[in-house]
This record gives structure tokens, sequence and C-alpha cells, in this order.
């Protein structure tokens, strides 16, 4: 129970998995603590998929070791399901089945599921018990399929795609029902390509491409260590030597839109442009610094390899 | 905790969506009685013919009526909804939780059957109360002869199931297989009297070799192990090949 504890909750060491003759998944190695909520982000087809499939024991790997809690996933199966939920991606239900059937049947399989009425209503889908799953709407549907990954009080959760086809408000609920998730314990495994997402949800984030991972660390660790990892902009007093500022330490970028001069930089990059403003006498009026994004970081790492063509992910 | 519990939650809600399919209810449960009242009503189907031992084409029918619940069951109802469950990814889904995918389709081949067995009552009980159709002579060997003649039909939609790569193409194959069964089953023209080659070539398939089983049973004759081998043989066959090669997704 101890070494239950101390292990890691899901381990992935060098997998590799291919379809015929397409590399669906190089080298992909990554560890995920118990109770965090970790993301896999990447562009389509860069093997997201059929990396977490191999985590859940839909797919077994050409090579490489996959443990959840200690169970091997491509040869128990059976462990392997109490112990992890999964939404697919694309995964419909019987066309006839009610809410409230898909609910009762889904936490008739597990020993000890929750009330199958709470993520229906965390979920907004207690005033839609009784209607079919054919006619739902797509993010009913979708919703749907997330309560029934979470019904059997999994330690794992793995969600694909968790926010496909939702509109702004539910996409917020569901996020915030991954917090909760977190907050009682339960790892779970994100795969997205929502940068945003990734950077609201995600204790940790490994970017994937082309069947490989680029980077594994915190959101803000990526950003932060990303060419534009802060953005800088203001409106100069009097005009400025763009060439010059360009040429500062960690500048990645300048660029002058309607006067407002909009530098993109390493972490210090603000500092440098500031200094070199400052001993010209210009001021920086609405000087703002913020943030880069993940989005960026995720752009840095991904855009040197669109010229391969990564296997398509299978559905 | 049991494995039963899943179970038997599969097979509850299978149940009630089964219900809701109202076209297979249709055509498996009440079609074939109608088509016995239907032909019960003409009155020439209700005079002994020389051609079929003495027997009336009613007589004949009831059996005929019988197979082809039977070949709805498993040619169009079934191959459809495996197909359709494996083409949305339920099958694919369930294999992530602690309950087999197979489960579903034995629910699913259970139910079919079951709806099979129904009709087959209603039919027998319509026949005899309305026409006067005999109760089949044999009981016993009338239960062995459908009960391998399901066997062989499920298997034929098995192995389509299993074969067709999507539902579309499953429910194409049936339809077109379906109608040769039906012939086979007599339901265009009584195997009985049908002559030479095309006899032969009828009685090696499952459905004809099912058909003189069947009426053999009714007027109380053993069935020819002939017939009895040839259903088992396609069953044994088929059900390797579908098993072989059915895919989860």
């Amino acid at each position: 129970m101890i070494e239950n504890m101390l292990a890691p909750a899901v381990e992935v060491e060098r997998l590799r998995k291919t379809y015929g003759d397409k590399v669906a998944v190089e080298d992909v190695s990554f560890r995920v603590e118990p109770g965090e909520v970790f993301g896999i982000l990447g562009p389509n087809g860069a093997g997201k998929t059929t990396t977490v499939e191999s985590v859940c024991g839909l797919r077994v790997g050409d090579a490489g070791r996959v443990r959840v809690h200690g169970v091997d996933p491509w040869t128990d199966r059976d462990e392997t399901t109490r112990i992890v939920g999964v939404q697919l991606q694309e995964s419909r239900l019987q066309p006839r089945i009610t809410v409230r059937e898909a609910l009762e049947m889904w936490a008739a399989f597990y020993d000890d599921p929750l009330p199958w009425s709470e993520p229906a209503e965390r979920l907004g889908l207690a005033d839609h018990l009784d209607q079919r799953f054919g006619t739902l709407s797509g993010g009913q549907q979708q919703r749907l399929s997330i309560a029934l990954a979470l019904v059997g009080r999994p330690r794992v959760a793995i969600l694909d795609e968790l926010s496909t086809g939702l509109d702004p408000r539910a996409r917020r609920e569901v996020w915030s029902l991954v917090r909760d998730l977190r907050d009682r314990g339960t790892t779970v495994l994100l795969v997205t390509h929502g940068m945003e997402e990734a950077e609201e949800l995600c204790d940790r984030v490994a970017i994937i491409d082309a069947g490989s991972v680029r980077a594994i660390g915190t959101p803000a660790e990526l950003i932060g260590g990303a060419a534009a990892a802060t953005v800088t902009s203001f409106e100069p007093s009097e005009p400025v030597d763009l060439v010059a500022l360009r040429e500062l330490e960690g500048v990645a970028d300048v660029r002058v839109d309607a006067g407002r001069v909009t530098v993109t930089g390493a972490e210090d990059a603000a500092v440098a442009v500031l200094a070199r403003l400052a001993s010209r006498g210009v001021v920086p009026h609405f000087l703002r610094v913020v943030d880069g994004s993940l989005d960026s970081a995720y752009l840095d790492l991904t855009l040197n390899s669109t010229d391969t063509t990564p296997a398509e992910e299978t559905a | 905790m049991s494995t039963a519990s899943p179970t038997a939650a599969v097979i509850r809600t299978e149940s009630r969506l089964f219900t809701r399919e109202l076209g297979s209810v249709f055509w498996i449960v009440l079609f074939p009685t109608i088509l016995v009242v239907i032909l019960g009503s003409v009155p020439s189907m209700n005079e002994p013919d020389p051609n079929l031992g003495g027997q009336r084409l009613v007589d004949v029918y009831s059996s005929v009526a019988v197979l082809l619940s039977i070949i709805m069951a498993s040619l169009m109802a079934m191959p459809a909804v495996i197909a359709g469950y494996r083409e949305a990814g339920i099958l694919r889904r369930l294999r992530t939780t602690p309950v087999h995918p197979g489960s579903l389709l034995l629910a699913q081949a259970g139910l079919h059957a079951l709806a099979v067995l129904v009709s087959l009552v209603l039919v027998l009980v319509v026949g005899r109360v309305a026409y006067d159709v005999r109760l089949p002579q044999d009981i016993g060997w009338y239960a062995v002869v459908v009960l391998l003649a399901t066997a062989a039909a499920f298997s034929i939609g098995a192995v389509i199931t299993a074969l067709a790569p999507s539902a579309r193409l499953v429910q194409t194959i049936g339809t077109i297989v379906f109608f040769p069964s039906m012939f086979a089953a007599g339901v265009y023209f009584p195997v009985q009297a049908m002559q030479g080659w095309l006899h032969t070539v009828v009685v090696s398939t499952p459905m004809g070799a099912a058909t003189e089983a069947l009426n053999d049973a009714v007027v109380g004759r053993t069935p020819d192990l002939v017939d009895l081998a040839v259903m088992a043989g396609w069953t044994v066959v088929l059900s390797l090949v579908a098993v072989r090669s059915f895919r989860w997704e």
C-alpha cells in the first residue's frame, strides 16, 4: 500500500506505436504524480490519442512500458479498467438509450460508484435524464460522456478532447469539475489542443509533436522558457530606434502598430527594453508588460516540425 | 463484487432498448404470423396438396414463417445493431470498463433469439386456433431443429457483421443474403415441391436443410441426419470465421 502511494499514478517509458508503416508514437515518456492534472498537448496527428489509448489498455505499444498505479494495462486489462475512467474522442452511445439508463448502467459496472445523479447534476444533465442519446445536442452528449468516465470513481481519469463541442459556459463548468476532481485526489490525464485549457487546468504539460515529447513542465516553465515569454508594449514619447531594440538581449521581435511598439521576448527582455528607453530619455506611455501565453511556447516547440508529416491519429 | 450485476445491467438496458426497435419487433415477432394469417385466408391454401405429401400450403407455411422470423432476426436486425454499436464506438468504449463488450453481443443474441421464440409461439398458436394447423408432432426434434436453424442463421449474420467494414455495408450484404435465404426457406416456393438439382442445392444451405428438417418434425418424422449435419456444419464453420475475424472497433 505504501509502495502504491509513493508510486507515480501513470508512468510511460519510451512508448512506441506504429500502425503498419506509419509511426504514431515515436518515443514518449512521462510520469504523472497522484493527484496531478497532467496535460498532453500537441497538434492533430501528434500521437496524443494513441498515447492515452496505450495508457488505458485499448492499444498495446510496440515497445516501451506503461504502468498505471503499478498495473500493466497491456497485460492486466481487468484491473486497469477498475482504476481508470476514460472519456474517448468521438465515442457515441446507443441512439435510443436515455441519459438516466446510460448513467445507471455505467454505475453498475463499478464496485463503488458515485451516486450517478451527482455527475449528472454537476454536468447539467439533470433536466435531460429521460432524453434519448440521439436527441441530445453535441455538447450534451459530450457532457454525458464525461459523466460516464467519472461515475466509477476512477483513481485516474483520462479525458480526450474534454471541451470539444462545448459552449464557453459549459466549458467553464467542465473546467471547474476537473479542478474538483484534482482536489479530491483524482489524477487527470487531459488530452487537448487548447492552450487556454492547458493553462487553466494543468499542473504540468507535455507537448508532443510528431510522436515525440518536445517539452515537459508547468505551464509557467514552458512559457518562461519560450522565446516569447513576455510581451511589452508602449507608446514612446518620441521615435525610437527599432533596430537597436531588436538587438537587445532576449528580444525576439519588435513590431509597431499605430504608434504602439510591441516587443516580445524572453523573461528579462522587458527590463532591457525599459533600461534602453530610459537611457535615451524616452518615456514609454501606456506601458503594459504581460506574460506570453502557452500559445507562443507551443508554437515555438512545434513549429520546426511542420514540414514533417506525422502519422494521422486514428480516432 | 459479483460479476453478475454489471452483466445484468447490460442485459436490462439492452432489453429496454430492444423494445424501442419497433421495426425489429414488427418483422421478427409480428410479420411471420401476419403472413400465416394472409395465406390462411386464401381458400386454395387450405386444400391438401399432393405435391406437398397431402399437406396444405398453410401447414407448410407455418414452418416457413418460423424460419422467416429467424432470418429477419439474424440477417436484418441483429447485424445492423451490432455494426451500429461498433461504428459508434460503443464496443470500444465498453472495453475501457470492467464489462467485456462481449456481454453486449451475447445480450443482443439472446434478445433476438427470445424474439424468435415469441414469434414461433405466436405462429403456432394462431395457426392452430385459426386454421387448424397441427402442432409439431415431435416437439423434441422440433426444438432441436429450431435451435440448430437459429444457430446457423445467427452465425451467417455474425460472419457478415465481422467481415463487413462499415454498418452500411453490413446492411447491404445482409439484404443480399436475405433474399436467397428466404428462397431456401421456402418463402417463395415450398422446398418440398422443388425438384432435381435445385432441391439438392437448396437443402445444402442452412435454411433449406432447416425447412426440410422442420417439416419432418412437424409431421412426426425423425429429421434426416444429413439435414441436421448441414445446419451444424455451417454453424461451426461460420462461427469460427466470425470469431476469428470480428473486430471490436
